[in-house]
């Protein structure tokens, strides 16, 4: 052991994602409860905050995806509007951060930027926006606007539409009362701003990859929701978005690197490791599978025995067959890869799926979990976690009453919440009122 | 003697500042207290506190059985996102929400948005109507059993049981089907203002509950007969309509006025439960939309004198029956547009 001061130990940033409407739920487990509840938001959300998370953090989908030219039926759907839930639910908790994923194509920046700073007044100063910028005419048969917005204009509208909130949120926190905005995309004046935001501006959370998404996170997110599961890719994607932040005149601390994860607990390895597989299986169901596969082949593959080989057929590269749900970029190569990974190790559709669709999990024991999370965030990987359980609403009890102790045992978790704002727990100084005004 | 129509009573928990959690749920639990059907909250567009959907949200979990009525515009937002917002509100308060239908039709409100041509009131209250319909055709669009979580065939959803809604309005379409299952009330309560002409078609077609600003109770009940025919000839059971008056009171200490001018009335609340009493009972209305002139006062008079007094008469309830707003206000929970009609959409 050392002696005199050690130099603090970089802390880890955790939150807490509601596992609903996705293909990541079992809900076929006996204890998978209601998505819609609210009971079940108030049980994750206490959860969360018992074990002192910064935030808790909600998706958002605005059309039912479709499979076929029918509502896809095999996964969980069916959700709560999102800023309305994390209202209600300041309510039954303190010092938890409340996160809403919010399209920025489908909203215009006033009006979102007043249910925003409500939240935060609400809540006391917890509110985040995960601003995401999907568009697609298929979304878009839900709105008035449609989907008119290309791949390219939409960082542009997300960019602006930010800039927008932002300038109404510090006029708001500089108690002017008239704000005007034209660019682009937005031409907008007023007499009023909206309620002042106590954190002085909602935290802003950004989730999306290209190298736009990158470059829209570095100049205005405070955290990035990313993908960069394993330990290597995680470190190439921090140091891509942390290079990118002092073209932006920022620094480093100013952005968080928060990898959506998945924990499956165990006693020993071995027992992890095999709930762990339990669950992948239950996650791709034989029809998921099929449905799975359906989606790189754009083909009715309905026929297919999914505990047999992969289908000898080329994918349909012109498919319409999917809707609502990003198809691979090139199915050619994706079902190359599937194929030679099938023949390598002999596995059935089924297990092909299982392989090649496993996201990032930390598997073990509780002190081996806190272990490896420790080590991603001290090299650099990470900031913190979004963790995705597999379960709701009780996916979260046995690693917040196991696996935070031992964090905090290790000096790398707050043992107690030192501010009562998202902006505090998460270490961004200023409330980026001041930085702007200077 | 057939027994009287119950009477219905909602109070307003708006005015400045209503930015404080603590200070709105206070009042909506004096109304709760008071056993009253709901509370609305008045908003507006470009309004400078909380949106009211989100206020009345935040303090949902902890009130128990008042009915809670944020005023929503539905000029600028889109309708996809009000019918959500309210779903949502209902099922974060168990069955308790309803939504007043409001309008945003100022040069003020409109450069905030900058995206579309002033909309004049009659043509604002039109689409507000739509906004009305679409949001009802989107709340039917799961049916109540639609989730199956059927583990043999690994589905989840019945999707026979989704439907697209395809609607086409003036200004806008909407295909559907929600994100949000269909509410614990299978329709949250809409609430429309009728006092000006230009919303009374709107509120004939679509409200559960209209409010009438109070004027005399001759002209009050003539107001209320002309929308519940209104309301009959667009086909609908003029029986399913609550017509409150819309009252502004001031139960200060100041000099009793009892006879309610412009919509006003300053007196006793002994004085308030006499003219409710008498209103009520000559059928002029189905009960009173109270809106304390100063609520932080007004309210608990309004609870501990009127509605006491009213109470101690045998005029209103003495406990909570129901548990949703629908109940307090003895509509029905609405069947299902595409259950009934077979899915056809
Ligand atoms: C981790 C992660 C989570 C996301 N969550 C959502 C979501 O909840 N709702 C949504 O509409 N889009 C979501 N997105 C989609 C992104 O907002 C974005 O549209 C998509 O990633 C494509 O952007 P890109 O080209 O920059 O990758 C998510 C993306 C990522 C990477």
């Amino acid at each position: 052991m050392t002696t005199g001061p050690t130099p603090p130990r970089k802390q880890i940033h955790l939150a807490a994602h509601f596992p609903g409407v996705n293909n990541t739920t079992v809900w076929a487990d006996p204890r998978s409860g209601s998505q819609i509840d609210f009971d079940s938001f108030v049980h994750l959300a206490r959860t969360a905050e018992r074990g002192l998370f910064d935030f808790f953090f909600l998706a958002e989908g605005l059309r039912l995806r479709e499979h076929k030219g029918r509502v896809h039926d095999l996964d969980v759907v069916g959700r709560p509007e999102s800023i309305t839930v994390l209202n209600a639910l300041a309510a039954v908790t303190d010092r938890l951060g409340l996160a809403a994923t919010v399209n920025a194509t489908f909203n215009e920046p006033w009006e979102l930027a007043r249910r925003l700073a409500s939240l935060d007044l609400l809540s006391g100063g917890r509110a985040a926006w995960n601003v995401v910028t999907s568009s697609d005419a298929f979304t878009g048969e839900n709105f008035r606007r449609g989907g008119f917005l290309d791949r390219a204009d939409r960082y542009t509208r997300a960019a602006e539409f930010v800039a927008a909130a932002r300038a109404l949120w510090d006029a708001a926190g500089a108690g002017q009362r008239s704000f005007a905005w034209s660019g682009d995309h937005f031409a907008i004046a007023g007499e009023s701003t909206p309620p002042r935001s106590p954190q002085g501006r909602p935290v802003v959370i950004q989730a999306g990859d290209s190298d736009e998404g990158r470059e829209f996170a570095a100049s205005a997110a405070d955290v990035i929701f990313t993908r960069h599961g394993t330990l290597e890719a995680g470190r190439a994607f921090y140091r891509d978005v942390k290079r990118r932040l002092p073209r932006h005149g920022r620094r480093e601390e100013d952005l968080k690197l928060m990898p959506g994860v998945t924990v499956v607990l165990g006693d020993t390895a071995a027992d992890a490791q095999e709930r762990a597989a339990e669950i992948r299986r239950q996650q791709i169901s034989p029809q998921n599978a099929i449905h799975a596969l359906e989606l790189v082949w754009g083909r009715d593959l309905s026929a297919y025995d999914p505990d047999g080989p992969l289908p000898d057929v080329d994918p349909d590269p012109d498919s319409a067959l999917v809707q609502g749900r990003v198809r691979h970029a090139d199915p050619f190569e994706a079902a190359a890869r599937w194929r030679a990974l099938s023949e390598e190790k002999g596995l059935s559709i089924r297990q092909t799926v299982i392989e090649t669709t496993s996201r990032q999990s930390f598997i073990g024991t509780p002190s081996a979990v806190a272990a490896a999370m420790a080590e991603f965030v001290e090299r650099d990987a990470a900031d913190g976690f979004i963790l995705v359980p597999h379960l709701t609403p009780g996916g979260l009890d046995g690693f917040v009453d196991t696996v935070v102790p031992l964090l905090q045992e290790r000096g790398v978790f707050r043992t107690r919440y030192t501010g009562t704002t998202l902006r505090e727990h998460l270490g961004l100084t200023g409330t980026g009122v001041e930085r702007s005004a200077a | 003697m057939p027994a009287p129509a119950p009477l219905h009573l909602a109070a307003e928990i708006g005015g400045p500042p209503h930015d404080d959690p603590g200070r709105l749920l206070g009042l909506a639990r004096t109304a709760e207290e008071g056993l009253l059907d709901f509370v609305t909250l008045a908003d507006s567009f470009g309004g400078p506190g909380p949106d009211a959907l989100g206020a009345l949200a935040r303090i949902a979990p902890e009130t128990r059985r008042i009915g809670l009525v944020p005023t929503v515009t539905t000029t600028h937002t889109e309708p996809f996102h009000v019918q959500a917002g309210v779903a949502t509100l209902d099922w974060v308060s168990r069955g308790r929400a309803g939504w007043r239908v409001d309008v945003s039709t100022s040069a003020a409100e409109n450069r905030l948005v900058g995206r579309r041509e002033l909309l004049g009131p009659e043509a604002a209250w039109a689409e507000a109507g739509e906004v009305a319909e679409v949001s009802r055709l989107l709340w039917d669009s799961w049916e109540d059993d639609a989730e199956i979580r059927d583990t043999p065939t690994g589905r989840f959803v019945d999707r026979d049981k989704l439907h697209y809604v395809d609607y086409r309005g003036t200004a806008f379409g909407v295909r559907g089907p929600s994100i949000v299952p269909r509410p614990p009330q299978g329709h949250p309560v809409t609430v429309v203002d009728a006092s000006a002409a230009v919303s009374r078609d709107t509120a004939a077609r679509h409200a559960d509950v209209v409010l009438l600003r109070a004027g005399t109770a001759e002209e009050t009940a003539a107001r209320g007969t002309e929308l519940r025919a209104r309301a009959a000839a667009l086909g609908r059971d003029p029986g399913t309509l609550r017509i409150l008056a819309t009252l502004v009171v001031d139960l200060g200490d100041g000099p009793a006025a009892s006879a309610p001018g412009g919509g006003h009335f300053g007196g006793s609340p002994a004085g308030l439960a006499d003219l409710i009493a008498r209103w009520h009972a000559g059928g002029a209305v189905d009960g009173f939309h109270l809106v304390p002139l100063a609520p932080d006062t007004g309210l608990a008079r309004l609870t501990a004198g009127t509605v006491a007094a009213l109470r101690e008469r045998g005029l209103f309830r003495d406990r909570y029956e129901d548990t949703t707003l629908r109940g307090h206000l003895r509509l029905a929970r609405p069947a299902n547009h595409f259950a009934t009609t077979g899915g056809a959409s």
